[in-house]
């Protein structure tokens, strides 16, 4: 097996108890105290995660703001410095390169938050469409960011703790840079995979496990080290799609609904594949009503015909249920509508519901 | 953590026999690496099973797990209470945990299964 990397924070978690996995080559906690716990900590108060995998690309120059106007699906006009926007990234054949989020640091100036594991396709994909533009530089930044996480309602109360700047100032998918936290300087946004209130707190690499120690010393009760583990049960509840699951390549944004953040009016890669070739499938969130949890690749059963495909499940730690997530036709697609997900060959009931399951306490 | 008078397998499960009914259930390291169980799905009393034979699946939030048989026999009881409350096979796996009662079709078979000091070593050298 080949090394696997390694975040900043490795030692910490650790010290901090937490249990290692190979997720996509990284050496990361999948749980600490235990997927529940951290989940439901998250939701009544606050968890702590260690998100430094994720990859981060620098996208600057005078044509920035144009180039990445065309090279996402969102419409990234209207964002001024001190703004976060989630965007797509779309190929020519109107499928998913990624789903990212950019900050805008400056004028001209733009930092891309991507999956880890599309950190390289990504930046081969931006440098290859900005070869044709000038005033563009494209660079792989993500050995300068640490990223932490810090997830739940308690969150600002706990982060106050630690530093001066007022937090109120940010608003939900704002940032501000350089912010003093316990001596750390921080890019600290207001954003999140939870579905709840929190921050995104990113430092250099060397700060990040002090950073670390003084959120869980001021933290107190209020915090717990959260890993891998709940951080995909509770995108799956906020109804988050994760690449690899409910995106891919072949799985377009619109598809995927996600055509919020798809600005159809401009012009932007893999548009027209994109118009034409949506619409055939549609993702939805369903609720099970028989026993058995869905798990990704499960077959979606409509009248004994197979009409669909699990991308996402789990056990709700939240609901107390199982849910899950997937793709149907357009006329299977409306909540209330009754189908049943194979599991190891048998059928278990299911219907589907609205998205999100869990309408966490996130500012708006 | 391995009790002394229990036999167990390569694949963390293991055996109690008495009077012929062997009780069947995973190890303190199974339930330890599967993380918080939320699901467990068990065969059918009166159900035949071959040594090696898959009799159900055990889910933690993350992960599915086939469970299986250790020895040959029919099931003569499955542990229901683990349908609604699967969270004991974590808190106490060799007790309330269990999973099945099978009675042995051959109990020359329990030989082939590895002591505590055995599986204890075993885990020690998968590290």
């Amino acid at each position: 097996m080949p090394e696997l990397k390694r975040t900043p924070l490795y030692e910490t978690h650790l010290e901090e108890g937490g249990r290692i996995i190979d997720f996509g080559g990284w050496a990361l906690p999948v749980e600490y105290s235990g997927i529940i716990a951290e989940h439901r900590a998250v939701r009544s108060s606050a968890g702590l995660f260690d998100v430094s995998h994720m990859g981060e690309i620098l996208v600057s120059g005078p044509g920035a703001l144009e180039f990445l106007n065309y090279a996402l699906t969102n419409d990234l006009s209207s964002i001024v410095q001190g703004q976060v926007m989630y965007s797509p990234m779309a190929n020519e054949e109107g499928g998913t390169v990624d789903d990212l989020l950019v900050y805008r640091l400056a004028g001209d100036a733009f930092l891309l938050v991507v999956n880890a594991a599309n950190t390289e396709k990504d930046y081969s994909h931006l440098r290859l469409l900005a070869a044709e533009r000038p005033g563009v530089e494209v660079e792989d930044v993500s050995d300068r960011w640490a990223e932490l996480a810090l997830q739940g309602p308690r969150a600002e109360d706990v982060l106050r703790r630690l530093t001066d700047f007022n937090l109120g100032d940010i608003r939900y998918y704002y940032f501000a840079h350089e912010v003093s936290v316990a001596g750390v300087s921080c890019l600290v946004s207001r954003t999140g995979y939870t579905g709840e209130d929190g921050f995104e707190l990113y430092c250099e690499p060397a700060d990040a496990a002090a950073l670390w120690r003084a959120i869980r010393d001021a933290g107190g009760e209020d915090v717990i080290p959260a890993g891998l583990g709940a951080r995909d049960t509770l995108r799956l509840e906020a109804g988050m799609p994760l690449y690899g699951h409910e995106l891919g390549e072949d799985i377009s944004p619109l598809d995927a609904g996600l055509g919020r953040f798809v600005a159809q009016d401009k012009d932007f890669v893999g548009r027209e594949a994109m118009l034409k070739g949506s619409g055939r499938r549609r993702l939805v969130a369903f609720e099970m009503t028989e026993r058995g949890i869905p798990r990704q690749g499960h077959p979606l059963i409509f009248q004994g015909e197979e009409v669909g495909v699990v991308t996402s499940g789990t056990y709700s730690p939240w609901l107390n249920k199982s849910i899950g997530m997937g793709f149907v036709p357009p006329d299977l697609a409306s909540p209330g509508q009754v189908m049943a997900v194979s599991i190891r060959g048998r059928q278990r009931a299911c219907t589907i519901v609205k998205r999100p399951f869990v309408k966490g306490r996130r500012k708006t | 953590m391995y009790p002394k008078d229990l036999k167990y397998t390569e694949e963390h499960e293991w055996v109690r026999v008495e009077d012929g009914v062997a009780t069947v259930g995973i190890t303190h390291y199974a339930q330890e690496q599967l993380g918080d169980i939320v699901f467990v799905e068990l065969p059918e009393v009166g159900q035949r099973l071959e040594k090696g034979e898959s009799f159900g699946v055990v889910e933690s939030v993350k992960t599915v797990s086939d469970l299986y048989s250790p020895v040959s026999g029919t099931v003569t009881a499955i542990n229901e209470e683990l349908l609604d409350a699967p969270e004991k096979v974590n808190e106490d796996p060799y007790g309330a945990g269990w999973m099945i009662k099978l009675e042995l079709a051959d109990e020359g078979e329990l030989a082939e299964l590895l002591d505590a000091a055995e599986y204890t070593r075993m885990l020690e050298e998968e590290g």
